[in-house]
C-alpha cells in the first residue's frame, strides 16, 4: 500500500453564494490549495471532482468548473456525480495503482437556486417513491420517529447533539448556524416535521472545498506534519427504504470496522450527519467514546451543509486538525443518500 | 457432463426468480398489466449566472457585448465566464468587443429542430470570431442564402428593435455580411485552436 497524505485544504462554505457562478468562487478555492504547498496543475497527477447536475439544474455542470483548474495543456482527470470525499477516493485508489506522487480533488454545490430537500426526492427509487415527491427532511422524520418510539434515542440526546454542534460551530469561520443554543432552548423549539425540529435539520449551504493528496516523501515535503490516510472504506445500504433498519447504520459500522477506526484512540471525528438523528446513529456505529473522542470541532453538517462538498470538508477539517497538533489520530465520514444510505470512513494519522 | 456438477446455464436465460409464476389473487385475474407510467418531475431553480455572465447579459440590453481577458495568457474570452481555462485562473479584465468579426467555420442545416420553428430550413450556424476575441461563438448568418456564406467572410450583429431588447443572448438575431473584404485565414490548423502559454 502506498502512504497517502491530505497536505492541503480550503473551503468556502455560506448560507447562499447568489452573486458567483460555481465556477468563480471555485477558482480561488483551487488556486489557494495549490498555492499552499507550493504546487501548480502541472503538478498534479490527477484531478478529480464531485458535483451534481440536479443541484446545477444543468447536465455535465462539472465541465464548466473544470476550467477553473487550468486543464491545458490536457489533464488526467475524472468526475463523480456524489460528494467531493468519494472524488477524493478515486484519487487514492488511482494513487494506489502507481505512477504519481500527487493527486488534486474538490467538490461544490449550489443548494441555493433550488429547494434541496425536494431535488434529493428524485434520488429516492424512481418508481415507488420519487413520484410520491417526499422530501429529505420528511424521509428522515420517519427514521426519527422510529428512533425515539424504539427506545433508540431521546430527544433531548438529540438536542444535545445540536446543541454541542452550535457551541463549537462558533469558532468556525465557515459554519452557517453559529447562534449558541442551550438543550433546554432546543427542546423549546417548534417542530418543523414532526418529531425533528429547526436544530435537528441541516444548516443548508452553498459552497466548495479544495484538497490536496501527496504521497510518502513528497507529502513530507510539502507539509511539516501531513495527515495520514490509514484506512478508507466505503460501504451502502440498500437503497429501497423498507428492507433496511432506519434505527442504526450498518453500512457506516461496516465501513468503519474495515478503515480500522478500532484500531485506537480517536481524538477527534468529523461526522457528515445531517440531522441530529444521523449524528447519532453516526457516533454510534463508529463506536465513537465522547468522552475521549472531540465529535464534530467545526460544527458538521449540522453547522453548515454544502451537497457535494460536506463530506471532503470533514476529511479536510479533520486533517487540518492533525496538520495543527490537535490530535493524533481522527476518522471523517462522509454519506450520501436518504438516511446514510452510503457511508464513507477515513482514518487520518499524524506521524 | 458429470453427474455431480450443475448443468451449464444458457446465459440468455432469465432468472428462476423471474421465470416462475407469480401467483395473483382472484380480483387480478385477468387483470391488464401496465405497459408504461409517466411520473412527471419539475424542479424549478433560480438560476443565477454569477459575476462574468451577469455583466455579459446587461450589457446585451445595450447591444454590447463583453468578453474578459486572461492576465496570463492575454486572451479575451467571450462569452465569458470570469475565468481562463488555459491559465486556470480568475479573468482579469472586462474587454468591450465590437459587434463585427468574421465567420471561422460554418454549416447549412436543412431539416428542422423539434420546438424552434422560428429557425426555417435550409439555414446556416456559423462559428464567428469578433474582433478582438481569441476565441469564436455561435451565431446564425443571415440575410444571404446559405449557400453564400464562405470561411472568412466579414459579418455584423443585427440587433432585436431597441423596444424589444432584454438582458439575453437572443437580442442578436444573427450576423450578416458587411460586404468588407474577406479576412484571409493561411493557416487552417489553427483555427479553433489557442496555445497554452508556458506555465
Amino acid at each position: 500500500m502506498i502512504d497517502v497524505a491530505v497536505v492541503a485544504f480550503t473551503q468556502r462554505q455560506e448560507a447562499a453564494i447568489s452573486g458567483e457562478s460555481e465556477v468563480e468562487f471555485m477558482v480561488p478555492l483551487m488556486e489557494q490549495a495549490k498555492a499552499s504547498v507550493g504546487l501548480t496543475q502541472s503538478d498534479m497527477g490527477f484531478t478529480c471532482s464531485g458535483s451534481s447536475d440536479f443541484l446545477a439544474g444543468q447536465a455535465f455542470s462539472f465541465v464548466m468548473t473544470i476550467d477553473g483548474t487550468g486543464p491545458v495543456p490536457p489533464i488526467s482527470e475524472s468526475h463523480v456525480e456524489q460528494d467531493g470525499a468519494w472524488a477524493l477516493y478515486e484519487a487514492w485508489v488511482k494513487i494506489q495503482c502507481g505512477g504519481i506522487d500527487t493527486a488534486f480533488v474538490y467538490g461544490y454545490g449550489k443548494s441555493s437556486p433550488g429547494s434541496v430537500r425536494d431535488v434529493l426526492a428524485t434520488q429516492m427509487d424512481p418508481y415507488y417513491v420519487c413520484p410520491l415527491w417526499p422530501d429529505s427532511y420528511a424521509i428522515e422524520a420517519l427514521a426519527a420517529r422510529l428512533m425515539l418510539e424504539g427506545g433508540h434515542v431521546s430527544e433531548s440526546r438529540l438536542a444535545e447533539i445540536a446543541a454541542r454542534s452550535r457551541a463549537s460551530a462558533a469558532s468556525n469561520p465557515h459554519a452557517v448556524r453559529t447562534d449558541p443554543k442551550s438543550v433546554a432552548e432546543i427542546l423549546a423549539e417548534d417542530y418543523v416535521i414532526d418529531p425533528l425540529r429547526p436544530s435537528d435539520l441541516p444548516a443548508e449551504a452553498d459552497g466548495g472545498c479544495a484538497v490536496v493528496l501527496a504521497t510518502g516523501d513528497r507529502a513530507r515535503e510539502l507539509c511539516e506534519r501531513p495527515a495520514w490516510i490509514r484506512g478508507m472504506d466505503h460501504r451502502g445500504d440498500a437503497h429501497t427504504l423498507g428492507v433496511r433498519d432506519l434505527t442504526s447504520s450498518a453500512s457506516a459500522r461496516l465501513a468503519a470496522h474495515h478503515a480500522g477506526v478500532a484500531g485506537d484512540k480517536i481524538d477527534l471525528a468529523e461526522l457528515y450527519g445531517p440531522f441530529t438523528t444521523s449524528e447519532h446513529l453516526l457516533i454510534e456505529a463508529l463506536g465513537l467514546d465522547e468522552d475521549s473522542t472531540a465529535v464534530n470541532p467545526s460544527g458538521g453538517a449540522l453547522a453548515a451543509h454544502t451537497m457535494m462538498a460536506s463530506g471532503l470538508i470533514r476529511i479536510g477539517e479533520a486533517a487540518s486538525r492533525i496538520w495543527r497538533g490537535d490530535g493524533d489520530r481522527a476518522v471523517a465520514h462522509a454519506t450520501s443518500g436518504p438516511c446514510l444510505q452510503q457511508n464513507m470512513v477515513c482514518v487520518l494519522e499524524g506521524d | 457432463m458429470s453427474a455431480d456438477r450443475p448443468e451449464a446455464r444458457d446465459p440468455l436465460a432469465a432468472p428462476a426468480a423471474l421465470s416462475a409464476p407469480v401467483t395473483l389473487p382472484e380480483a387480478l385475474a385477468g387483470a391488464e398489466p401496465v405497459e408504461s407510467v409517466c411520473t412527471p418531475i419539475r424542479m424549478a431553480y433560480t438560476y443565477t449566472p454569477g459575476r462574468a455572465l451577469s455583466r455579459y447579459l446587461r450589457a446585451m440590453a445595450d447591444k454590447r457585448i463583453l468578453g474578459e481577458r486572461c492576465g496570463a495568457t492575454g486572451q479575451v474570452f467571450v462569452p465569458p465566464r470570469g475565468v481562463s481555462p488555459l491559465a486556470g485562473a480568475a479573468t482579469s479584465e472586462v474587454v468591450e468587443l465590437a459587434d463585427t468579426g468574421y465567420v471561422e467555420s460554418f454549416n447549412i442545416t436543412r431539416v428542422p429542430i423539434e420546438r424552434r420553428p422560428d429557425l426555417k430550413p435550409p439555414y446556416c450556424s456559423a462559428w464567428i470570431v469578433l474582433d478582438g476575441a481569441s476565441v469564436g461563438f455561435l451565431g446564425l448568418v443571415i440575410n444571404l442564402a446559405p449557400e453564400e456564406v464562405r470561411i472568412g467572410m466579414r459579418v455584423r450583429a443585427v440587433w432585436k428593435p431597441d423596444e424589444e431588447l432584454e438582458t439575453s443572448a437572443a437580442n442578436i438575431l444573427g450576423w450578416e455580411p458587411t460586404g468588407e473584404p474577406d479576412e484571409v485565414i493561411t493557416d487552417y490548423e489553427r483555427i479553433g485552436r489557442i496555445e497554452a502559454s508556458d506555465p
